[in-house]
């Protein structure tokens, strides 16, 4: 019954880190823990340049080894979920291929397979997305400029829940606010199959000019590994936990 | 069509270039960019003498996916459903770049807002009967067409034959639908969930209806359902299938043949009790109008009074029952 997990976070934010560590170089950290950081830029309606700064969106998502976008507001719905899904495509085709080369040798990837061959595997990596579980941490930046964008990141989420929870594979969300009051990041909702409470929790808001990016990213990454000690401690109360609520 | 600024996927091919494949060597010659969309470029092109449909992308895997799509089709009887493959290979540019690409055949036709209306509302029903046919066909074999939008839609004429185009959201049953767009979307409006069901297209089909009349969409609102139901009721020339649209939206048809029934049904008494809801222009050209007859309508009145009426009479029969007994009691 084991099935495969993958973790991601998804960063949520408008501007550039200006405190604490390089957020790329957590990362980095975090991608080789196995866990995907993507992620997404909002702009505001009305903006027509890209702000300065938000080239570090591209950046820390490539280190993260996942998906970045930068969009605007109204658009975020849809690029919230297919952010998540290209990532899961992105990071299973990654595990397929290094499957690929361990039967075939070094320099064989999916991209290398004649077409037919491509698509028998191709199958594969569609097969394990449907069914994978899932964890994603939402991370989002509650800075004084993101205030007017929050309603839209809500909606968003929930959306992103309706999106996964089609699947066939186990979801389940937290969502975390930064900069935090007093420490680094702040619990907005704890680990979740739905995200369809979440209506009431983000009025939560921190003012000031700090985006501690790569400090949050740190302790959201602490998140996993904590939910990991907690759960060998009681693995048959979360086992029940773990039902989908459809 | 979906919203991309930070990232173009935008590839573009000059008129006269040779693309040659990697694996086949099969060559074709561009001739003109048919359109872009959210994961790659559609460009009109001749092989030898023949026209064909080349689709790039620079993502590999997403070519893949809707190769294996297209072949699924291919093994359905009858091969009307969407277009037919014909070559599937790898570009590589002289720049060393890889793009993967395949071929389709070209379905020279109009949008179907183009056709609607240049050959009138009466063939709106008729198209969607046929697509409902065609859905019906699909859904047996176990997938859900997905991204059903009147973009997706066109029709070959003559003979009218509605054909669907980009299979890029085609997914089996009691998956998670894989690309949609967020106006034909019952997730985006609050109506269901984003599974992989016949109804879920049934749904998307009621939007194209509404899509038409709606050219520049509207907003979902404060309430999306209520504005699902203003908007069809405001909606004159899709009158006559209010009821069928409606159950649409609701999901309440799980599979396409009941709805093309009810369509059908609708197709063949409009002849009787004609409603014209065309432009008047083409009103006009039209010769053979039909005239307008009330006559059809009292018998159908005259019954539903009738049932109403037993039903009156059930009822307070059974209360003075229940009143007798209380009384004896």
């Amino acid at each position: 019954m084991k099935k495969g997990m993958l973790k991601q976070i998804l960063l949520i934010t408008d501007g550039c880190s200006n405190q604490g560590e390089d957020p790329s170089a957590v990362a980095t950290l975090a991608h080789q823990q196995g866990i995907t950081i993507n992620v997404i830029g909002v702009l505001e309606n009305d903006q027509s340049e890209q702000p300065e700064g938000l080239e570090e969106v591209e950046e820390v998502a490539m280190s993260g080894g996942g998906v970045s976008q930068i969009v605007y507001a109204k658009s975020l719905s849809q690029t919230v979920q297919m952010v998540t899904r290209q990532a899961m495509t992105q990071t299973l085709q990654g595990v397929v291929n290094q499957e690929l080369q361990q039967i075939l040798g070094p320099n064989q990837s999916i991209e290398e397979l004649p077409p037919e061959k491509r698509g028998e595997v191709m199958e594969v990596v569609e097969d394990l997305g449907e069914t994978c579980d899932l964890e994603v941490l939402v991370l989002v930046d509650t800075s004084a400029s993101m205030h007017n964008k929050l309603p839209t990141v809500q909606d968003s989420l929930y959306d992103l829940s309706l999106s996964l929870n089609a699947r066939m594979g186990n979801n389940r969300f937290s969502i975390y606010s930064f900069p935090g009051k007093r420490k680094d990041i702040d619990k907005i909702m704890d680990w979740t199959p739905k995200l369809d409470s979440i209506s009431s929790v983000f009025p939560k808001l921190t003012s000031g000019g700090i985006t501690p990016t790569g400090p949050a990213l740190r302790a959201a990454i602490q998140q996993f590994e904590k939910k990991r000690n907690l759960r060998s401690l009681m693995t048959r109360d979360e086992s029940a936990r773990e039902e989908p609520g459809y | 069509m979906m919203n991309q600024p930070g990232k173009s996927q935008d590839i573009e091919v000059r008129p006269g270039t040779f693309v040659t494949g990697k694996w086949y060597n099969r060559s074709y010659r561009i001739v003109k960019k048919l359109g872009a969309g959210a994961c790659g470029t559609v460009y009109l092109a001749e092989e030898g003498r023949k026209h064909v449909a080349i689709k790039f992308s620079l993502n590999s895997s997403s070519i893949t996916t809707e190769v294996n799509v297209l072949k699924t089709f291919q093994k359905v009887q009858g091969k009307t459903l969407g277009p037919s493959l014909l070559d599937v290979d790898d570009w590589v540019q002289p720049n060393g770049n890889k793009i993967s690409f395949y071929v389709m055949e070209y379905l020279r036709g109009k949008e179907l807002t183009t056709f609607i209306n240049e050959h009138g509302h009466e063939w709106l029903g008729i198209l969607v009967v046929q697509l409902l046919s065609d859905l019906e066909q699909l859904h047996h074999t176990g997938w859900v067409f997905g991204d059903l939008k009147t973009e997706n839609l066109i029709v070959t004429y003559p003979p009218a034959k509605l054909r669907w185009i980009d299979v890029g959201g085609t997914t089996q049953q009691g998956r998670a639908i894989k690309e949609y767009t967020e106006f034909y979307d019952r997730g985006y409006w609050g109506m269901g969930s984003r599974k992989a069901e016949a109804n879920y297209d049934l749904f998307a089909l009621a939007m194209v209806m509404l899509h038409l009349y709606h050219p520049n969409r509207f907003e979902k609102g404060t309430n999306p359902e209520k504005t699902l139901l203003s908007k069809l009721q405001q909606t004159n020339e899709l009158r006559p299938y209010q009821s069928v649209i409606q159950k649409a939206l609701y999901g309440d048809y799980t599979t396409s043949e009941q709805m093309k029934i009810d369509m059908q049904h609708i197709l063949m008494k409009s002849t009787h009790t004609t409603t014209n809801y065309s432009t008047p222009s083409r009103t006009n050209k039209r010769k053979h109008q039909v005239k307008k007859t009330v006559k059809s309508s009292p018998p159908v009145r005259q019954s539903k009074y009738l049932w109403e009426g037993m039903g009156i009479v059930v009822v307070v029969c059974m209360f003075y029952v229940v009143y007798i007994l209380l009384q004896w009691i």
